[in-house]
């Protein structure tokens, strides 16, 4: 067995074991990605100097008998994480020039537990996108492909495309990204992985670029449900520095994993079932729910009233929260700059020239529904719907551990599809938005593929601060599925 | 509530976005597009429901009023594209 096969679990018995070194594990990785990344184009930065660095002192401290929980486990770091001296972009031109002074407390706390980062994970711009179409460095090849039409390059989903593609490939073990309408899940399930959002408030956001602050969620992205919950476990945890990180303690995720379903009520909302949902993805739906009553769960119906407003809501609640956070991109204090024959004509070109399309519109759409004369009619009443939402959710889980739903409409698509309408894009979101207007956790687990063969997920939504029941039912439709199937672009592959 | 040229000119005015002439007919289309299916939203009563700011209604933490953090202007220049001595550098602004 190649090294980039292993998983999280298995590298960190084989490093402490001493049957290979963080730096063997950090050079396969670093030499998979000199060979796929200039096809895949899933990393926008590779930090190799830093990489082998890293991996030396991961060594050191094993060599001492310190093994932490991710000494010597090379990570992809979605590029809208601020990493000490490696420049961070957020898929945008604006920051094309900015590195950070400062560590991410998500990717700090990843340091402080050994990992070691390969490099910057390609993104939509600003996270503002489904398919990874819109970043300024270029779309991310998916690292699957169409049986029956090998030429096809597809997508990986998005906004966290990148992260996705390079664990799917065995670039990564693992990657982080975050998750504002899906943009952790959607592409897990488009690539054949784990995604976790976990519970809002419980991974600071502290040093990520900031999109829309209500609803940004860092997460892990990992090959099995344990490695996500070893991630998890890592990333997570209070920090001052960031007024909505929730000051609870961090379970034991791992532990969660072996917990079973059994005597669990597991939630089907109604209002997931669509008249246009693809046969086969309601057929694996039905699937799931089999093999969770086949472990000893108890399958309940549910209701989720406000599901079908959710998409809507989000999208006059993203935009002005983005319209404001990206008002900080001025070509002042940091980033591109462009223009100048006054402070305005600079502001003005600097943000034209910097933007792209996608996030110019949700800046104007954003501007607009936060306008003197229209915040009422669009901002206020999308913040009424929110609260109907959360109440859908806090109503529904009364009775139930935890909801199982598809995690996306469609597997995923080729490039250039879905692109002439926006809202055609925005629709891969719809059964992963609602829990992020309500921060409630969820996962997207792979369970099967479809006619093409390509993989689909389904999703797990658990209670707010109880990730370890949504590990405990990820981690029994993962061992009900047995998923094993390979995307045909990996490393030896 | 439909969008017309001299609007979409007043919001990229606001957001400081500099759009070009040729630009505004398109820019109308998309974002009108998008404003009608969010109407969508008109069929949901909302009446006597408070609004939600956050993910869900969390306390915000409090916390002593101190300066916690800073002193150092040459990290926090280091990204400046422009920048004379410890300051940010911008065009002449004459009020």
């Amino acid at each position: 067995m190649s090294l980039t096969d292993l998983t999280i679990a298995q590298a960190r018995d084989g490093l402490r074991a001493k049957e290979f070194s963080a730096v063997d594990l950090t050079m396969a990785h670093l030499h998979a990605i000199e060979a796929l990344n200039p096809r895949l184009n899933a990393f926008i930065t590779v930090s190799h100097a830093q990489a082998v660095d890293r991996a030396r002192i991961a060594d050191a401290a094993l060599a001492a008998g310190e093994q932490r929980a991710l000494t010597g486990i090379p990570l992809a770091i979605k590029d809208l994480f601020c990493t000490e001296g490696v420049r961070t972009t957020a898929g945008s031109k604006i920051l094309g020039p900015f590195v950070p002074p400062y560590e991410s407390t998500v990717t700090a706390n990843l340091l402080r537990d050994g990992a070691v980062f390969l490099g910057k994970a390609n993104l939509d711009e600003f996270a503002m996108g489904s398919s990874n179409m819109t970043s300024a460095y270029g779309p991310v090849e998916n690292p699957w492909k169409r049986k029956q039409d090998g030429t096809a390059v597809l997508v990986p989903g998005g906004s966290s495309g990148g992260s996705a593609a390079a664990v799917a490939a065995r670039l990564a073990m693992g990657a982080t990204g975050t998750d504002t309408g899906g943009s952790i899940r959607q592409p897990a399930s488009f690539c054949g992985l784990v995604g976790v959002k976990p519970t809002y408030g419980r991974c600071s956001r502290w040093g990520v670029v900031a999109f829309a602050s209500s609803l940004d969620h860092p997460g892990p992205f990992a090959r099995t449900v344990r490695d996500s919950a070893i991630l998890l476990g890592s990333m997570a945890g209070h920090d001052p520095k960031d007024s909505t990180s929730a000051n609870v303690a961090v379970p034991d995720f791992e532990a969660a994993c072996a917990r079973g379903v059994k005597g669990l009520r597991i939630g089907v909302p109604k209002e997931y079932r669509s008249d246009g949902m693809p046969a086969e993805i309601d057929a694996l739906w039905q699937q799931g729910l089999d093999w969770l009553r086949q472990a000893g769960a108890e399958i309940v119906d549910v209701s989720l009233p406000h599901t079908k407003h959710g998409l809507a809501t989000y999208y006059i609640v993203a935009p002005a929260e983005a319209s404001s956070n990206l008002a900080r991109y001025d070509g002042v204090r940091f980033g591109a700059r462009d223009g100048g024959e006054d402070l305005r004509d600079l502001y003005e070109r600097t943000r034209a020239e910097g933007f792209g399309p996608e996030v110019r519109r949700r800046i104007l759409i954003g501007t607009y529904v936060l306008s003197a004369g229209y915040y009422d009619a669009y901002y206020l009443k999308a913040q009424k719907i929110r609260a109907l939402i959360l109440k859908d959710f806090t109503d529904a889980f009364a009775g139930v551990d935890a909801l199982l739903t598809p995690t996306a409409p469609s597997a995923a698509f080729a490039q250039g599809e879905n692109m002439d309408d926006p809202i055609k894009m925005y629709l891969n979101d719809l059964f992963t938005v609602p829990a992020n207007l309500a921060g409630v956790p969820a996962a997207s687990v792979p369970v099967g593929l479809d006619a093409n063969g390509l993989p689909l997920g389904l999703q797990v939504i658990g209670k707010r601060f109880d990730e370890e029941t949504v590990f405990a039912v990820s981690a029994a439709l993962e061992q009900a599925a047995g998923f094993s199937a390979l995307p045909a672009i990996r490393a030896g592959g | 509530m439909s969008l017309d040229h001299a609007t979409i000119r007043r919001i990229a005015s606001l957001a400081r976005i500099r759009v070009e002439e040729h630009e505004v007919d398109n820019l109308c289309q998309e974002l009108n597009g998008i404003l009608g299916w969010i109407e969508q939203l008109n069929e949901v009563d909302v009446s006597g429901v408070e609004p939600l700011t956050g993910a869900a209604n969390m306390a915000m933490a409090m916390r002593d009023d101190v300066v916690t953090d800073g002193f150092y202007p040459e990290k926090i220049l280091t990204n400046a594209p422009e920048r004379i001595g410890d300051f940010f550098a911008v065009p002449k602004v004459v009020e």
